[in-house]
């Protein structure tokens, strides 16, 4: 009996994941007479095909770049936050910490509004640099506060002992704290990459231009270049998917912790 | 630790200045904007607009249709927060393969929505795969033009959102169950209850704060997160029915250039979150003990 609602519901779950499979490993031809079932004789050359256009190439690395930008400053700016906010006798922090919870809810778009019209006033419309910030910076509540969260638990008795030794602030943080926080590092990381490469709104107003697009924002173009060749859709949205679900599958169990502990905690 | 006054806030300063940047200032000029005519170029100045462009949208049927729109997603969350209580009680029992299971389970939160909306796009076309679905099992008097039908568009995005959210409170109800201490449970199937007691009277108190959590974070996203559901989907359409209120905001910024409205709608939607904002700080007094 658990095993039938079980296996109902992780079938409904992959259904989806498998037409986009299946599909992308066949050739126009055949998915014309086999819409749902494997493939007779699988090929990758569709998957080659979506790559070799160019601009899904581009738009892949565009989204690399903008992801691994975004994600390390975004983790280095909370996790020097965080520290004095868990750390430091320093009663701001406190308060601090309850906007960054309240701000982590602030729908995006409302935001969008002014960060247009700024960025356009500052002549950054259209860089990397411009949309690099403003997702570190939307991710900073989340990330900041989750990581405070992480450093809380470190024992004070550790930190003393470095004061001791005379070591200053900073130090202490380069030689006890990150070392001690490097899963809750890199679960932040994990999340927020998630995040990022997944986002769409931000990355369709801010990156107009055919060759800045992110990924995302990319495979609407794409579906509707090739709308009536599914294998050919189905390829691109399977390269766009693979990054994730690599990630997924190696760390899932920071996946795991990272979005439980947001969303529990906050 | 004890250390001189300035320190902390040299350690949170960059932070500080990129939260004022991307939150605070905007947040402030949004305000201003929705109380203006806002210029589009120095040929058209902006003027103060007094709360003309507030009475613009309540008397706007469409921005009404929008948020309705957005309490209809609401009727999503109960589903979700049921069907995550039961597969996370039925995966807490460890049946042989629980992690699998689990794997797969929270596969569907992973994959973006612009690919979830596209595949989907495919498999509910007229002559799609749920459709010849349907058909084959003699339903095919019921097989409605899915995404392409104003009564039935929305229902259809609301079925990706399921699909897609659901992964996420499984795992979260797990993750709090396991948190619980086992003797709990153990009591009660000593004392010979049944699943469905345990369920009751054991399963869903303990999940009570995680189950919060999760209805609260998924009111939000109901709210404030499905821009690009409507965008890759439906664009709106058919016939405006799957307009949600970040989508009305975007069509009056960047396609209609009129910012107040924009702005206007924005506040609006902004105040309708901070009440949910509200009942989640509350909430987090509440219930963080139980997390640490």
């Amino acid at each position: 009996m658990r095993h039938i609602v079980l296996l109902t519901f992780t079938g409904l779950a992959l259904i989806p994941i498998y037409f986009m499979v299946v599909n992308a490993l066949k050739t126009n031809t055949e998915y014309a007479s086999n819409e749902l079932g494997l493939p007779h004789t699988p090929v990758t050359s569709t998957l080659h095909e979506a790559l070799a256009g160019g601009d899904l190439y581009r738009w892949l690395l565009n989204s690399t770049l903008i992801t691994c930008a975004s994600v390390l400053v975004s983790t280095a700016l909370a996790a020097l936050a965080a520290y004095p906010i868990s750390l430091m006798r320093w009663r701001p922090g406190r308060l601090l910490e309850g906007v960054l919870v309240a701000l982590m809810v602030v729908p995006p778009i409302v935001l969008v509004i002014p960060l247009f019209k700024m960025v356009v006033q500052l002549g950054q419309l259209n860089t990397y640099r411009s949309v690099i910030v403003i997702y570190a910076g939307l991710m900073l509540p989340f990330s900041t506060f989750l990581l405070a969260a992480f450093f809380a638990t470190i024992p004070p008795s550790l930190i003393e002992a470095a004061r001791i030794d005379g070591a200053r602030p900073l130090r202490i943080f380069e030689t006890v704290v990150l070392p001690l926080s490097r899963p809750a590092l890199v679960t932040v990381m994990v999340v927020q990459a998630l995040w990022v490469w997944n986002e769409v709104l931000i990355a369709l107003v801010f990156l107009q231009q055919s060759n800045l697009r992110t990924l995302m924002v990319g495979l609407t173009v794409y579906k509707s270049r090739y709308q009536l060749e599914v294998p050919l859709v189905m390829a691109g949205m399977l390269w766009a998917t693979v990054p994730m679900v690599l990630l997924y599958l190696l760390g899932q169990r920071f996946f795991i912790r990272g979005l439980t502990a947001g969303a529990t905690k906050g | 630790m004890k250390v001189n006054r300035t320190t902390p806030w040299l350690f949170a300063a960059p932070t500080l200045v990129l939260v004022g940047a991307v939150f605070l200032f905007p947040l402030i000029a949004v305000f201003r904007y929705s109380l203006e005519n806002v210029g589009i170029s120095s040929y058209v100045p902006t003027t103060f607009a007094g709360l003309s462009n507030f009475r613009f949208i309540y008397s706007d049927p469409l921005f009404v249709a929008a948020l309705e729109n957005n309490l209809k997603l609401f009727l999503c969350v109960p589903f979700m927060a049921l069907l995550s209580v039961i597969l996370a009680a039925i995966l807490f029992d460890r049946p042989r393969g629980w992690k699998v299971y689990r794997t797969m389970l929270f596969l569907p939160y992973v994959i973006s929505i612009p690919v979830v909306g596209v595949v989907f796009g495919y498999m509910f076309e007229r002559d799609g795969i749920i459709n010849s679905g349907l058909r084959a099992v003699g339903l095919g008097g019921v097989a409605p033009d899915w995404l392409g039908s104003s009564s039935w568009a929305l229902p259809t995005i609301m079925i990706v959102i399921i699909w897609k959210e659901l992964g996420f409170g499984i795992v979260l109800c797990l993750a709090r169950l396991m948190s619980v201490d086992e003797h709990l449970f153990e009591a009660a199937r000593v004392d010979g209850a049944r699943w469905w007691k345990v369920l009751r009277h054991v399963t869903v108190p303990q999940l009570a704060p995680a189950l919060v959590f999760y209805v609260i974070v998924e009111l939000i996203n109901m709210l404030s997160w499905v821009f690009a559901y409507v965008y890759v989907m439906t664009l709106g359409g058919p016939e405006n029915s799957t307009v949600v209120s970040e989508y009305y905001i975007y069509q009056a910024v960047f396609q209609d250039n009129v910012i107040g409205i924009g702005a206007a709608a924005g506040v609006t939607l902004l105040a309708v979150v901070s009440m949910l904002i509200i009942v989640r700080v509350w909430m987090r007094r509440r219930f963080l003990l139980g997390y640490e």
